[in-house]
């Protein structure tokens, strides 16, 4: 684990509003030379801070409004339905999260569909024809929002 | 706005892997660079594409745990959601916040280095939020897939 600077910390803050900010823009905001904010871009990168890059889109303008987040459990337990289930469940395109969680549920899905119709489809035909999938549980995204995380300065607003 | 079948290919490829270069996404969605960078920054003017954000991987900063709380707020106060949303932002740990239609009404994703950590945040930070009347945990074991693609 590696630590970080405030200088780090100012720079994870920025690239992770806008990704694609050069070496030499993130060392002009905050009083480097470029060699100097490219080294530790570098070195944040190698350490796996930075863990590539996210793109996001307006869903909406591209015909997908409808998001929801599944809580799923599973009926049947054990090592070889937790692998069925999961290799079913990655391969629909529609499922865009899959996370293996601990409490009322065993796994948490992130569904985009066109609409409420088409939610109903990739629910019923994909989703409720999983191999051991039991209870079922949803809730329709209306608004998310991406917090900068415990990186200090200015955006801890 | 007009979005073609080029700018769908296009999308799909850049949803697929964020992190192709230009020349390796236009190979792949079998136009030219010069095609694939006017579509990109079309795209990007119209609002299609809405940013390009760096990954943060915390666990890399140490922060080991990862929580997704659940919750009921109470609605019987008009002003429940926007004070709780507002309480919920100053909360460095929160790393994202979702609105819900449903029986959960907002997550909030939280991150600590440890279970020890993360107790102290619930209990100092998480239950002194206002207008809760239920929450429920799941806490993070794996990330089986994390995708931003769409079936377009």
């Amino acid at each position: 684990m590696i630590d970080l600077d405030d200088l780090d910390r100012a720079f994870l803050r920025d690239l992770a509003r806008e990704g694609t900010l050069s070496a030499g823009e993130l060392g002009r905001r905050h009083g480097l030379s470029q060699p100097a904010a490219w080294r530790r871009v570098k070195r944040l990168t190698e350490a796996g801070v930075l863990a590539g890059q996210r793109v996001l889109v307006d869903r909406a303008a591209l015909g997908f409004g409808v998001t929801v987040f599944l809580g799923v459990k599973l009926a049947t337990k054990g090592r070889v339905s937790l692998e069925d289930f999961e290799r079913a469940v990655t391969a629909i395109p529609e499922v865009q999260v899959v996370q293996h969680v601990l409490g009322l549920f065993d796994y948490r899905l992130r569904v985009v569909a066109r609409d409420i119709a088409d939610f109903e489809r990739v629910l019923r035909r994909r989703i409720m024809t999983l191999p051991g999938v039991g209870q079922v549980e949803a809730n329709v995204l209306l608004t998310e929002e991406a917090r900068p995380g415990p990186l200090g300065g200015p955006s801890q607003e | 706005m007009q979005i073609d079948d080029t700018d769908r290919r296009l999308l799909r490829h850049l949803l697929a892997e964020p992190d192709l270069a230009t020349p390796d996404l236009a190979a792949r969605a079998g136009v030219t660079q010069a095609t694939c960078w006017r579509r990109l920054e079309r795209l990007s003017e119209q609002g299609v594409i809405a940013a390009r954000q760096a990954v943060i991987d915390w666990r890399a900063l140490g922060y080991e745990v990862e929580v997704s709380l659940r919750f009921t707020l109470d609605k019987t106060n008009p002003r429940a959601f926007d004070e709780f949303l507002t309480a919920a932002r100053e909360v460095p740990e929160v790393i994202g916040i979702e609105t819900f239609l449903g029986r959960v009404d907002v997550r909030l994703n939280v991150i600590a280095r440890d279970m020890g950590h993360y107790q102290q945040i619930y209990r100092e930070r998480i239950l002194t939020l206002p207008h809760i009347s239920d929450i429920e945990a799941l806490m993070l074991i794996a990330t089986i897939k994390e995708s931003a693609g769409l079936p377009l």
